[in-house]
């Protein structure tokens, strides 16, 4: 029996939304009980961790994270990524089946489960593939899948083109109650576009990806949710029609939720010129109008989880002619601080912002965590809000460095993460005991 | 011997990337200089020292006889050791990084790299890697420097000046990286731009770069001082982004109908290599009011005042 109490926080717990000074009750890794002002009693035995007034907020939960294992461990390893996980204040990942090989079978989510329990310090959640092979083709073992610890179904990078297909897979998958996660993306809209179709493309001579490469087949899948009555989540809009889209079929349905890069919250396509690489992301960034539209639908709830989007990749593909180079960007050291621009800029409210990485997740994927309730698990986290930092290249904790924010001035940082009540990160600026 | 073109100023920048990089003045000192390179090219002894010692790579990625013949030219006539290097890629079998290439070639200690290569921005990246001088051949669908430039005084040498006058660029705006140069090049000297082309070839913001956007080429050729035509890639184009070789050449290839719509003393230009037949009638492209062989003969003094321009030795420029 251990115990644990943090005291002198502000409690802040979205699920209830609840934002007031207390402290947090900590048994065996999970939560006791929340008080308010000091707690009574606390076991002589008990560890206390003053938390100097530092917000106490449940993990955050992060939808959308590729590592490189297994396959391509030098670009990110399980514990690499929970390492730089742990230290942005994300407790629990889901992590994409874009592996070598790909997770598309029972074995794997277990392999991916085992390794996470020996040598991640935060939960992986491993998502399956909604196809084999991620090809598109032919639907997976959905039922084996969930048995063996999947936490939803997805392509990942990949898109589903065929109506047809996508109807079978979200019947099946609602045999099994199971959520499908699926990036919308017409290949043939796509095409051989690198980046947001507009004038900076066309000045750039670097093809466009139109909105509507998005918002059609997410129209298509949301008549095909509908349809089949499966649990869907658009797993990352950008635009302001898939918005406008997911709200609509929102008032009709209570199974959908939609997905949101942190890149394409606090991002827009300007910051890609003049062929940067690193910005180069999926969905591509979009215009400062689209970006807008995805503060206003944050805050309507219309996107209802932010996510990292993590995915590590290393110099030899990143440092190419924009064209060539890949996609994709780090993200979990910066997923909070990214976020929480957008509280200071007085866009969005800090409750709405930490419910859209904790409580709303949690809802989605049917977890007990992402709430600091009697029963959940102890994943705890102290922020700082206002601490002042720069990103550096060599502070980067995860294997690769194509972060979007080297060298952005951001505010606000995790103090310290406890992972079922076991701190796994302190900040080197955490004040107080110890 | 002295330099024709030389001022004794230097030139403020290290690489030529873009026409997006220069103002309205360095534009018109480049066409001064290269105007006044003219006669170098048309004596019998076609050279001036200026780049002796100096070493010159010519790294294509994409073939270009001409383009890198002139170039090549160029440097010759200027006194520099050229080098040529073709570099043979595929999407499938890439071998080494464009990066790693740069580090190579910069070990060889090399005064100037002219680069093409298909993606936009190449170019750019790879001048961020070599301690020499860059300049841009051409980079995917972006600029084309040189091409803009050699343009420009082509026109200039009809026309007597750039200004006031109306150019109408007609094909592939979409995939041209000579129409973007040209209307970055002729919208800082005050030229009115018009684009031509199908729907499917035109970029989406394009009004932002051009004065006018036609769909109908005779409505766009009215009143025009200049015709510029683009080559269509038409083996990539048929059946996607026009139907048919045949209704692209009757509503979008010029012939002798169509330009006489133009004004009567217009000039057409082309950059090569024409399809004939796809986007221009060979009666035009071969015929009186054709300049397509003189903006050859411009490539080589723009290049040739580029390339001094980049490389001479102030020092040995004033004495």
């Amino acid at each position: 029996m251990s115990t644990l109490v943090i005291s002198n926080a502000r409690i802040i717990d979205p699920a209830s939304n609840t934002d007031h000074a207390g402290a947090v009750l900590v048994r065996d890794g999970k939560i006791e009980g929340v008080a308010a002002g000091a707690p009574a009693g606390v076991p002589e035995d008990a560890e206390v961790v003053d938390a100097r007034g530092l917000i106490a907020a449940p993990g955050l939960i992060d939808m959308r994270v590729f590592t490189g294992e297994p396959g391509h461990e030098y670009r990110e390893t399980l514990a690499t990524a929970s390492e730089a996980a742990a230290a942005g204040g994300v407790t629990s990942f889901v992590l994409m089946p874009d592996t070598t090989p790909v997770v598309d079978d029972g074995a794997i989510v277990d392999f991916i489960i085992r390794r996470a329990a020996a040598t991640a310090n935060v939960n992986v959640l491993p998502a399956a593939a909604l196809t084999r092979g991620l090809r598109g083709e032919e639907i997976t073992e959905y039922g084996l899948l969930r048995e063996a610890g999947a936490a939803y179904l997805t392509d990942g990078r990949g898109s589903i083109q065929s109506a047809g297909l996508m109807r079978a897979a979200m019947s099946y998958a609602a045999n099994f109650d199971m959520v499908i996660a699926h990036n919308t993306a017409d290949a043939s809209l796509v095409a051989d576009g690198v980046m947001n179709d507009g004038e900076l493309a066309t000045i750039s001579g670097l093809r466009g990806i139109p909105l509507e490469a998005e918002t059609i087949p997410l129209a298509r899948d949301l008549q095909l949710a509908a349809l089949t009555g499966v649990r869907y989540h658009a797993a990352q809009i950008s635009t302001a029609g898939s918005a406008t889209l997911v709200a609509a079929a929102k008032q009709k349905s209570q199974r959908l939720s939609a997905g949101l890069s942190i890149n394409n919250l606090a991002l827009n396509e300007n910051d890609v010129s003049p062929y940067r690489t690193f910005f180069k992301l999926s969905p591509p960034l979009r215009s400062e109008d689209d970006r807008q539209a995805m503060i206003e639908a944050l805050r309507s709830g219309a996107i209802d989880v932010i996510h990292s989007a993590h995915d590590p990749q290393d110099s030899e593909v990143k440092r190419q002619p924009f064209a060539e180079a890949s996609e994709g960007a780090i993200g979990l050291e910066t997923l909070l601080a990214a976020a929480l621009r957008l509280v200071h800029s007085g866009d969005v409210p800090l409750m709405t912002v930490l419910r859209a990485m904790t409580h709303r997740p949690a809802e989605v994927l049917g977890l007990t965590s992402g709430r600091l309730a009697a029963g959940a698990p102890a994943d705890i986290i102290l922020i700082d809000p206002d601490y002042p930092w720069v990103v550096a290249e060599k502070d980067i904790r995860s294997r690769s460095r194509n972060t979007a924010f080297e060298g952005a001035k951001l505010q606000g940082a995790v103090m310290e993460t406890f992972v079922a009540g076991r701190s796994v990160f302190r900040h080197a600026d955490r004040r107080g005991d110890k | 011997m002295t330099n024709p073109a030389g001022t004794g100023r230097p030139f403020p920048h290290r690489n030529l990337l873009g026409i997006s990089q220069l103002n309205q003045f360095e534009i018109a000192e480049f066409l001064d200089r290269a105007e006044a390179m003219i006669p170098v090219s048309r004596q019998q002894r076609k050279s001036l020292p200026t780049l002796s010692g100096k070493t010159q790579i010519n790294l294509f990625y994409e073939p270009s006889t001409r383009t890198q013949a002139s170039f090549e030219i160029a440097g010759k006539r200027l006194g520099a050791q050229v080098t040529n290097m073709s570099v043979k890629t595929s999407s499938v079998t890439k071998g080494e990084t464009l990066i790693d290439t740069a580090a190579t070639l910069n070990a060889m200690q090399p005064d100037v790299i002219i680069v093409r290569h298909p993606a936009s921005g190449a170019v750019e990246l790879l001048s961020q890697k070599v301690g020499c001088a860059v300049i841009n051949a051409g980079d995917g669908s972006h600029e084309h420097p040189t091409q803009a430039l050699l343009d420009a005084l082509t026109i200039r040498q009809h026309k007597g000046r750039l200004a006031g006058l109306t150019v109408a660029i007609c094909g592939d705006i979409a995939n041209s990286r000579v129409a973007r140069s040209n209307l970055l090049l002729l919208g800082a000297m005050q030229v009115r731009t018009r684009v031509i082309a199908p729907r499917t070839l035109l970029p989406k913001g394009i009004e932002r770069l051009a004065t006018e956007v036609f769909t109908d080429m005779r409505e766009g050729l009215k009143g025009a001082d200049v015709v510029m035509m683009l080559r269509l890639q038409h083996e990539r184009a048929a059946g996607r982004l026009i139907p048919s070789v045949r209704e692209y050449y009757r509503f979008y290839g010029l012939d002798a109908e169509k330009l006489a719509l133009a004004k009567p003393d217009a000039i057409v230009m082309h950059p090569g290599p024409m399809n004939r037949g796809v986007e221009i009638d060979p009666a035009i492209a071969d015929g009186p009011r054709s300049v397509i062989t003189e903006q050859v003969e411009m490539g080589v003094a723009v290049r040739m005042a580029v390339l001094d321009a980049l490389l001479a030795d102030p020092s040995q420029v004033a004495a």
